[in-house]
This record gives structure tokens, C-alpha cells and sequence, in this order.
């Protein structure tokens, strides 16, 4: 393995780039489109179950036959990174819209209320008092869909998508087994790496979560 | 002033909570809404800053008609403290405070500034400042929320149960401060309760509303209790309405009997003989009244220790209510009421039946003179 390493470190390097690209990118883009859907399922009440639902759906579908037929679809080349990026935003978006619906309607209505009495407008109320107080629970799913989406690019090598899935069909066609293990090892830590970011990144968000004790 | 006009809210599944308010609330004063749940008391309240429109009829505010103004424009310009405080856990507590000089683009520094001085006026350390709403009590909480009510200093404010969620030492603690702080802003005041009591205590007027979202009486308190005007009211308003309308009969100039005292450490011998009907007031050193000692309870070659001492009694303020005089007869156990100054220095004692007499008299005088019904104020 540490052979391997020593061999191919510019061909593991670049792989690993793409992953980190490939599985980070989508949440960018997911959790951009999941807030206006995840507000409108919280703000319209009626349309909360349609809407969670739908996603839920959304989420079952297969990977690899997401991977397939998105060049249909989006008439890219089939080895293009572009299908793997919009399928996993497909999962990231059906995976945080219901999280961020949660997280706005665990606002208490006290404290909407009173937004909205002090003359915070729509908007205003939803970046400045709502949104703020829902990170904690919207970052709880993005970091369970930045994990997942770490795993599902590997998938992606199986279209021939280059990321650090190239390792698993690498050292499966040439019985290398230790190629496999580096892959899994890579594919591991750099899921702990954006987890922890995404930790850290919601610790200086939410200074006020950790204020609890009485004077 | 805010003044309601024909006000109806009837919602699109035919529940009507607001049924043609009428009514005034005059300018510098506290017109409390109270009602059992149901009388559209929370709903009449919104609608004054439109966090819920009126179905038909206007709320003037002085001369403008709030429903041709901008909601959030108009929101800013009216303090709204709400039941549970409502605050931001997000926002620190001087920026809770500060959030509508925020809204309306004032120098941030400022604000907080200001802020800062307004927590100290509502009671609240500044140390406060930059703690989070997780870290303070409920009444504490209550007190940032009247703060940040009172941060754009508005004319007029709005309280939806401010005090309902503390406990009642709490409350009533936040009640007095909440009088004191209003006899020096003079807020033109809407305040939401389901307790009369507190109906009663912080009312310049009092708007009974019923079931359906119509008013039942509009009237001082004084009224409300000797005068409501039909059995709902009168239900609504309560047992005890003889008694507690003498809280609201000045007990000016009463007479009093000079009372010998005891301090703590005087001995058996001097209770004896300070002591009529085998009682004795015991004093501090301000002359404070601390408690009554039982003539018979001291031990020979004992002294009065605080542990002999009966705090039952209350203490009645001059000039404050016959109320509270006849209650600190009536709580006495020597049966002689303690009566005391503005610093808690012994004035001298009265009994029950003597508060009585001057409540007959005083009572007397008003059957008298038709005209006087609303005493008290």
C-alpha cells in the first residue's frame, strides 16, 4: 500500500481533489436550493407533507441508475463530473429540505412572534432571527449529507468518473487488495476532515448554544 | 391615544373573536384588557400593530388610522413586550434590548449605549449585557423584554401576559417595578390578562371583554369592583369584591395608639411590662417593627431572641390603603395593627374595629355624595 502510495502520490492526490469536490460541491449546491424549499414547506403549512414526502422519495432512488441516466437528462458526455455533482445534489436537496423545514418550525413562536412585532419584514425575520436559530439542526443534516456523499462518489468510478472510487475498481480488476484498503483509509478520513470542519464552522455560528449556565 | 372603532376579526372558518370593539385608550395611561380565554383580548392587542388585521372597522392611533400605515414601519414605532419575553437565544441580551434601534439603522455603538442604560433602569445589571437569554431567570428574561419594548422609546406599548409565566414573588416584584417605571414614562399602555387581580392593580381603566370578543364594561377599578355591571362581570371580577375594593380607599390621617416596645435582648421582665393583653411589640434599632412577643412565652432569666418572636403580622403604610390597615389588624396576633411610615419606622397600633369605623364613615360619606363613585384615584 505504502508502495502504491509512493508510486502513483500524484495520481492519489489528484483523485482526491476530485473527491473533495465531487462530495462538497453538491452540499453547496444542495443546501442552497433546499432553504427556499425547506421555507416554503415550513412557512406553508399545507405544503409541508407534499413536499417532505416528495423528497423522501426522491431520496430512494438508486445511485448508480441516478449516475446512468443523468447524461440522458442533462445531455452531458457519460464520463462527465457534471453527472455525478447534479445527482448528489439531487440526495443532498432531498435530504435537507425536510431538515431545514424542521429546523425553521423548531423557532418558538414566542420568538417569531415577537420578530415580527419588533418590525422584522419577511426576509429579514428569515435571515436575521429564524435561520439562525434553525443552524444547529440544519447542520446536524449537513453533516450527515456531506458523509454520505462522500461514500456516494465512490460510487461514481463505476461510470468512470475519476475520484478515489478508482481505487475500489482499480485493485478489484488487478486483485490488489491494499489499493482497496488505501481507498476505504482515504475515503474515511476525509469524511472525518469535513465533518470536523462542519463542526467547527457551526461552533462560531452558534456561540450562544454552548451559553447555558445559570448566573 | 388608541382609539378602536367598530372593530371586527372574524376568521374564514366563521369563529368571530373580535365582535364591534368600541373603546378608547387614553394617552399616558394603562388600559388593561381582561377576559377568560376566548374574549379576543390577545386578538384586540394585535391588531393594534397589525400582527393581525381587523376584518372591518379602524384603530386609530392619535389621528392616524394605523390601517393606511406601513405594518413593519408601524411595529417599530410600538413597544411590544410578549408572555415568555419572546427573546432572540441568538442575540446577546444588549443586543436583544437594541434590536429595533438596530432595525432602524441606528449607529450600532450607540444603540448598545443606550441599551446598556436602559438594562440598569428596568433593573438588570449591565454585567447582563453580553450573557445570552439561555443564562438568565424567567423574570429576568421578562425584564430584558420590557427593555427591548422600551429601546426606540415608543409612545405606546403593547403587553400581551408579560408577568403570567414567573413565579408570584416574581410577579409581583416585576408588577410594582412596572408602576414605578410608568409613573416616570407615562407609556400610553395596552395590557392582556386573564387575572383580574392583576387586572385590578395595573389598570388605570379596565376593559372587561366576554366570550365572542365583546366588551362588557370598560371602568376604573375602583368601579369594577363596587359597580360591574351585569352578572358575567360581577362573576368574572369575583369573591372578596367589598374587601378588595377597600384597596382602593386612601386610610389618611388614621388614628393611632402610642405602642410600648421591646427590643431583642430585653429581658422577661420588660416584656411584662411593655406587654397589654399579654403582647409586646418588638422594635430594631430604627424602630422598625420586627415581630410581636408573647408576654407568658419568655422563660424566666431568658432575653427576646429572634426565635420568640411572631411575624404574622402585617404592616400598613399611612397613607396607604384601608386594606392593608385593616389587614394588619386583622393579622396581628395582639390584635392591634402596626402602622408605620414611608421608612418602616413605628408609627403606633389600631385595632380592627377602629378601621372599620373609618371604612363606615368613609363609606357613608360616598352614599352621600352619588357623584363620587369612582374613589379612589
Amino acid at each position: 500500500m505504502i508502495q502504491y502510495l509512493r508510486d502513483h502520490h500524484a495520481d492519489v492526490l489528484t483523485d482526491l481533489i476530485a473527491h473533495i469536490w465531487l462530495s462538497v460541491l453538491p452540499v453547496v449546491i444542495g443546501l442552497a436550493i433546499a432553504l427556499p424549499i425547506g421555507w416554503i414547506a415550513a412557512r406553508f403549512g399545507w405544503s409541508y407533507s407534499p413536499i417532505t414526502n416528495l423528497a423522501g422519495i426522491l431520496y430512494t432512488i438508486p445511485s448508480v441508475a441516478l449516475f446512468v441516466i443523468m447524461p440522458s437528462i442533462l445531455h452531458t458526455k457519460i464520463l462527465s463530473p457534471v453527472n455525478v455533482v447534479v445527482a448528489l445534489t439531487v440526495y443532498t436537496v432531498a435530504l435537507l429540505t425536510r431538515v431545514v423545514a424542521d429546523g425553521l418550525k423548531s423557532v418558538p413562536p414566542d420568538v417569531r412572534a415577537a420578530a415580527t412585532a419588533m418590525g422584522f419584514t419577511g426576509i429579514g425575520r428569515f435571515l436575521r432571527v429564524e435561520l439562525p436559530i434553525a443552524v444547529p439542526v440544519i447542520a446536524a443534516g449537513v453533516r450527515v449529507a456531506t458523509v454520505s456523499n462522500v461514500s456516494l462518489v465512490s460510487v461514481g468510478a463505476l461510470i468512470g468518473v475519476a475520484q478515489l472510487g478508482s481505487l475500489f475498481t482499480d485493485g478489484f480488476t488487478r486483485y490488489v487488495n491494499s489499493v482497496v484498503l488505501l481507498g476505504i483509509i482515504l475515503c474515511v478520513l476525509l469524511a472525518l476532515v469535513l465533518d470536523g470542519l462542519i463542526l467547527l464552522t457551526l461552533r462560531l455560528l452558534t456561540p450562544w448554544q454552548r451559553a447555558v449556565a445559570k448566573p | 391615544m388608541i382609539k378602536f372603532e367598530s372593530v371586527v376579526k372574524r376568521y374564514p372558518d366563521g369563529t368571530v373573536a373580535v365582535n364591534g370593539l368600541d373603546l378608547i385608550a387614553p394617552s399616558g395611561q394603562i388600559t388593561v384588557f381582561v377576559g377568560p380565554s376566548g374574549c379576543g383580548k390577545t386578538t384586540s392587542l394585535r391588531m393594534i400593530n397589525r400582527m393581525i388585521e381587523p376584518t372591518s372597522g379602524r384603530i386609530w392611533l392619535d389621528d392616524q388610522d394605523t390601517g393606511t400605515v406601513d405594518a413593519a414601519t408601524l411595529r417599530r414605532g410600538i413597544g411590544y413586550v410578549i408572555q415568555h419575553a419572546g427573546l432572540f437565544p441568538h442575540r446577546t441580551i444588549v443586543d436583544n434590548v437594541a434590536t429595533v434601534p438596530f432595525l432602524l439603522g441606528k449607529d450600532k455603538k450607540q444603540a448598545r449605549s443606550q441599551a446598556i442604560e436602559l438594562m440598569e433602569r428596568v433593573g438588570l445589571p449591565a454585567s447582563f449585557a453580553n450573557r445570552y437569554p439561555a443564562q438568565l431567570s424567567g423574570g429576568q428574561q421578562q425584564r430584558v423584554g420590557v427593555a427591548r419594548a422600551l429601546a426606540a422609546d415608543p409612545p405606546v406599548m403593547l403587553m400581551d401576559e408579560p408577568f403570567s409565566a414567573v413565579d408570584p414573588v416574581v410577579r409581583h416584584e416585576l408588577q410594582e417595578e412596572f408602576l414605578r417605571l410608568q409613573s416616570e414614562l407615562g407609556k400610553t399602555i395596552v395590557f392582556v390578562t386573564h387575572d383580574i387581580d392583576e387586572a385590578v392593580k395595573l389598570g388605570d381603566q379596565v376593559a372587561v371583554l366576554r366570550v365572542g370578543g365583546t366588551l362588557a364594561q370598560l371602568a376604573t377599578p375602583a368601579q369594577l369592583l363596587t359597580d360591574p355591571v351585569d352578572d358575567f362581570v360581577a362573576g368574572f371580577v369575583g369573591r372578596d369584591r367589598g374587601y378588595r375594593a377597600l384597596g382602593f380607599e386612601q386610610s389618611s390621617d388614621l388614628p393611632t395608639h402610642q405602642e410600648q416596645t421591646v427590643s431583642l435582648g430585653d429581658d422577661g421582665a420588660a416584656v411584662q411590662r411593655a406587654a397589654v393583653d399579654g403582647w409586646a411589640l418588638a422594635v430594631d434599632a430604627k424602630r422598625t417593627p420586627v415581630g410581636w412577643v408573647n408576654a407568658h412565652a419568655v422563660p424566666a432569666g431568658r432575653t427576646v431572641s429572634p426565635e420568640l418572636l411572631q411575624r404574622g403580622g402585617t404592616l400598613a403604610h399611612t397613607g396607604g390603603t384601608l386594606r392593608a390597615a385593616l389587614d394588619a389588624a386583622l393579622s396581628s396576633p395582639s390584635g392591634r395593627g402596626v402602622l408605620v411610615d414611608e421608612n418602616d419606622v413605628l408609627i403606633g397600633t389600631i385595632t380592627a374595629g377602629e378601621v372599620i369605623e373609618r371604612i363606615e364613615k368613609q363609606l357613608a360619606t360616598r352614599r352621600h355624595a352619588p357623584t363620587a363613585s369612582g374613589a379612589g384615584s
